[in-house]
């Protein structure tokens, strides 16, 4: 492999190629101002994401990063500031692919606006920030990652500038983005008082000398710190008590933001908790510092996260919200990766990776069909969506796979995930997460079904000339669709791109 | 690979079908589902398989290939056939073809969407008959449920949503009951298995091989999923007190889907407790036989009597659908050659009887557009072939021997009569024999109702005969009928070839 003799850098090709688009459309937009060559814009955009995802795949089938018989090992960056490893490359899959989709369906949605490139450019600045948290391996590279997702995530949410529930939602996004900043940094400075590191590994190695040692001196202040840094989590994977901006944002922003951040934005949330829980933690050495094993905390959470995004989707009848909060709900599902890290097994976090890449297709693919809507002013609450299938039946065959795929029904991929998460969830011994998942879901059939009930069974309100077909937003939602169904067959190689990804850091 | 070819020409012609135009769309879709016709006739006369496909034996068409492997426990592609399934897969494609034809007259909006869920319904049920990995199966299973969904909700009658969502939510619980317990079945199973191969986890079971779980020892988690698989299948099928979901569903669904639901989706449900439930756990069914044999006498008596108080011509077809299955059930616990052979050929029997019976109401209503027997009289007069037809398919439900209905009504009486695994078998057989006579009741009330008189029907349509294409499947499905009448052993043979194993109990 000619890949060995290439700079170590080179592993980062999938961020830097994400930076380096969404730096060219800025200089792009400077040498011309208020641009709006659409396709040049959105085209550079989807070829930048597609390039960074072809890598990271071609990475990741490569073995860059793989601990086993034909990988590289993991590649550690600036003194180990930034690693690369397969759960790392597998997250700039997940945020790549969600990019390209939100580029390409943006081309229709955005057609009129005026910042067509800071437009582009920031949802790229932005993605180059997830895919940062995702190589992310001190606490100070993630804060940087994280504030390098977040800010442009801040403008794109109100970009819609005379829209007031854009603008509203902005603030209120920023607004909760800045306190949880300070809780996280809160935490993070906490946690480095009680260990004197920033770096994941040397915190891990500082906490086995000190709980060796004496111990226990610094406990109650690195407990705190811990919580504080759940408190982080929780507010960017939108995991209860930290999900009220959600909603809002999800509603207020433009669709494809909504898809956005619901999607990659979430999947870089959970990386970094992953990765500050299984290296910078280690469950045994932690529990005797601090007296309590902090997967309790993650149990919890994602019973309570799973329970309230469910109930609160199913009382909605705006369908931006319905699947806000039904997207707060999968947090809860993911949360339990994390919530069985105490059994010790890769399993449960590498189904909790598997959910997050097919939740990448089917959660985007429902908010591209959402932005499909707004594209053509059918309103927002289920009402308006009745009777759509007869002007647009392949859309709505696209809809209902993510719907029926969201709710976790076979044959589609997140029948898939759905069920390695309970089987994870089994094998660590959680009955009771267990359980809960499988109510939830079952609960979560009525709120999704009601939408498929809606764009089939249901005449419409108003009557409808018949619908434009956008490209680019068709384009995206078929990918997706496809993609979600594709899933089902071809689930073999995410099984084992996740669990080897989950044994690096697991193990 | 034929198997594969099947389910594949189904997939992609639903695809093709669906961007269609509307007006192709009805014999585009003839002509595509005529392909897994062609296919599965060839795989009936190339069959030479021995045995049960999930105990020993010899399989035919076997094609296992990899797919996922998860923690200890292997997920396949694996397929096959054996004489329990291969009937079932035959009668599949043909109601289908015999299905879509019949749809040509009364489907009339977004014909493209119908005929292409009709052939992504054909797909996920020959999957069903054929899957003998659990996973793969439990997809084909589930994916059942969304085009009938979509059937029923978008083209069904007035109180066609109610329908729909109250189907979909009692088979979907009911999925979710039985897939618990077989997950639970599976990790109680422990080292003995290290995959979701159906064959592997029967022989295990067979071999004793259940160890327990979270605490419950192997004989108490045995029963607890038999009793759950048995719920999760017996709404499926449906039987009391889990029936009230189809006369809803029958009513509102357009004729095609109701001969489809009848014809072949309650048959998933009777199939799945042969191959799980009784298979799987002969202990198990011994001990809870008298309750099961209570429950399937009730479903034949109350089915038939639901029947008999209705005057809509269809709510009868579909409650005597309860009754019919009902026997089904007494055969299977009887577990003798004859009670699970004749409940197997019943299944195949009352498929072709019940689809012939709502395709010829079908017909009458797309003519008179009413289904009340009480509105109805002398319709002979008027629709001399399509009456006649449903005459011969209702003599047929009745047991009239040399058509196919006496045949398995016969078997299944007399495997039930004379069996040692079921205590008081006597009395429970004279007892579901009942059912013949309120069966007769019902139909000869409706036909007398409906069919002779003077024609006296108080509509604005002009009743005349049908067309062709009308009641030229129902032809072909009558002349099936009366060939398994007359020469059951065409399919009866293969069939207790494959319910032998099952009958033999303790190590294989």
């Amino acid at each position: 492999m000619a890949l060995v003799e290439l700079p170590e850098w080179v592993a980062l090709a999938p961020i830097l190629l994400l930076a380096g688009t969404a730096l060219a459309l800025f200089v792009f937009d400077s040498i011309n101002p208020r641009s709006t060559n659409r396709t040049f814009l959105a085209g550079t955009a989807a070829i930048g994401s597609l390039a960074s995802l072809a890598v990271a795949v071609w990475f990741t089938a490569a073995g860059v990063g793989a601990t086993g018989m034909d990988g590289f090992g993991v590649i550690e960056l600036f003194d180990g500031q930034i690693v690369v490893d397969q759960m790392a490359l597998f997250f700039m899959v997940v945020i790549a692919v969600v990019t390209a989709l939100v580029a390409v369906a943006s081309y229709d949605y955005m057609e009129g606006h005026a910042y067509q490139a800071e437009y582009y450019s920031l949802v790229l600045l932005a993605a180059t920030g997830m895919a940062t948290m995702a190589a992310a391996n001190s606490l100070v590279t993630i804060f940087i990652a994280l504030e390098l997702a977040s800010l442009p995530s801040y403008a794109l949410v109100a970009i819609l500038k005379d829209n007031r529930g854009s603008v509203e939602a902005g603030l209120k996004y920023f607004l909760i983005g800045a306190l949880s900043s300070a809780i996280f940094v809160y935490g993070v400075s906490l946690v480095y008082g009680a260990t004197g590191f920033m770096q994941l590994d040397a915190i891990a190695a500082e906490l086995e000398a000190l709980a060796a040692g004496e111990g226990g001196e610094y406990g109650g202040l690195l407990g705190l710190g811990i919580l504080m840094l759940i408190g982080g989590f929780a507010f960017k994977t939108a995991s209860v008590p930290f999900h009220f901006w959600a909603p809002e944002a999800y509603e207020g922003a433009p669709a494809p933001i909504s898809a956005f951040l619901s999607s990659a934005s979430k999947a870089a949330g959970f990386v970094i908790a992953f990765r500050v829980f299984t290296t910078a933690f280690p469950l045994e050495v932690t529990t005797d510092l601090i007296g309590i094993d902090w997967t309790l905390a993650f149990i919890i959470l994602a019973i309570v996260t799973m329970t309230v995004g469910n109930f609160a989707a199913a009382t909605q009848n705006n369908v931006k919200r319905m699947l806000a909060y039904s997207s707060i709900g999968h947090a809860g599902y993911a949360l339990i990766g994390l919530a069985g890290l105490g059994a010790g097994s890769e399993t449960v976090m590498g189904a909790a990776m598997m959910h997050l890449l097919v939740y990448g297709f089917m959660n985007t693919g429902a908010f591209l069909f959402v932005a499909l809507a707004e594209y053509w002013n059918v309103g927002r609450t289920f009402e308006d969506y009745n009777g759509l299938a007869r002007q647009a039946p392949i859309a709505c065959v696209a809809l209902t796979i993510f719907m029926f795929s969201l709710a976790g029904i076979p044959p589609f991929g997140g029948f898939w995930s759905k069920y390695f998460l309970f089987y994870g969830a089994i094998e660590a011994g959680l009955l009771v997460v267990a359980a809960a998942l499988v109510i939830n879901s079952a609960l979560s059939l009525y709120y999704y079904s009601r939408l498929v009930k809606a764009v089939w069974f249901d005449d419409p309100l108003v009557e409808r000339d018949s619908l434009s077909q956008p490209t680019g937003l068709y384009a995206a939602i078929i990918f997706a669709a496809v993609m979600t169904v594709v899933l089902l067959p071809g689930f073999g190689p995410v099984v084992d791109a996740a669990l080897e990804a989950a044994a690096v850091v697991v193990a | 690979m034929m198997i594969e070819a099947m389910i594949a020409v189904a997939l992609i012609g639903a695809l093709a079908t669906f961007v269609a135009p509307n007006r192709l769309a009805g014999k585009l879709a003839f002509a595509i589902s005529l392909v897994p016709v062609a296919i599965s006739l060839w795989l009936f006369a190339a069959f030479d398989g021995s045995g049960n496909a999930l105990l020993d034996g010899e399989l035919a068409f076997e094609s296992q290939y990899e797919w996922i492997q998860l923690g200890d426990y292997a997920i396949t592609w694996f397929v096959g056939l054996d004489g329990i399934s291969l009937p079932l897969v035959v009668l599949t494609t043909i109601l289908v073809s015999l299905a879509i034809v019949s749809s040509w007259t009364p489907i009339d909006d977004r014909e493209s969407q119908f005929y292409g869920l009709v052939l992504f319904i054909e797909a996920n049920l020959i999957g069903v008959f054929v899957s003998l990995d659990f996973f793969l199966w439990f997809i084909f299973w589930e994916a059942v449920l969304i085009p009938m969904y979509l059937l029923i909700g978008i083209w069904g009658g007035p109180r066609r949503k109610y329908a729909a969502i109250k189907f979909f939510v009692y088979t979907n619980v009911a999925s979710l009951l039985m897939f618990g317990a077989f997950i639970a079945l599976v990790f109680g199973l422990g080292d003995s298995v290290s995959s979701f191969a159906l064959p592997e986890i029967a022989t295990a079971m067979r071999n004793g091989g259940l160890e327990g779980l979270f605490g419950i020892d192997g004989p108490t988690l045995a029963s607890i999923v038999f009793v759950a698989m048995f719920i999760g299948f017996a709404v499926k099928v449906p039987i009391v007190p889990f029936h009230t979901w189809l006369p809803d569903a029958h009513v509102e669904a357009p004729t095609p889907a109701s001969v489809l639901l009848a014809g072949v989706l309650l048959k998933m449900g009777t199939y799945a407790l042969l191959r799980f439930n009784f298979t799987m756990f002969p202990d198990q069914a011994e001990a809870y036989a008298i309750p099961i044999a209570a429950i399937a006498v009730i479903s034949v008596i109350y089915g038939a009597m639901l029947a008999l108080a209705q005057t809509d011509l269809k709510r009868i077809v579909a409650y005597s659908s309860v009754s019919s299955m009902g026997y089904v059930i007494l055969g299977l616990i009887a577990f003798t050659q004859f009670g699970v052979g004749g409940a197997t050929f019943q299944m195949v029997s009352h498929g072709l009887i019940s689809g012939l019976m709502f395709m010829a109401v079908g017909v009458i209503y797309n003519a008179t557009h009413t289904r009340m027997v009480t509105d109805m009289s002398g319709m002979a007069d008027r629709m001399p072939v399509a009456v006649g037809i449903f005459i011969a398919g209702a003599f047929g439900y009745m047991g009239l021997p040399l058509m196919s209905g006496f045949y398995g009504e016969f078997a299944i009486f007399f495997g039930s009569f004379g069996s040692d695994f079921l205590a008081y078998a006597p009395v429970f057989t004279v007892l579901a024999m009942f059912g013949i006579v309120i069966v007769a009741g019902y139909l000869l009330y409706a036909m007398q109702q409906a069919v002779f008189g003077p024609y006296s029907l108080e509509t604005d349509y002009d009743v005349g005969r049908a067309p062709l294409h009308d009641v030229a499947p129902m032809f072909v499905l009558l002349g099936l009928i009366i060939l398994l009448g007359v020469a059951p052993e065409l399919i009866f043979d293969m069939i207790t070839d494959a319910v032998d194993p099952i009958l033999e109990r303790g190590e294989l």
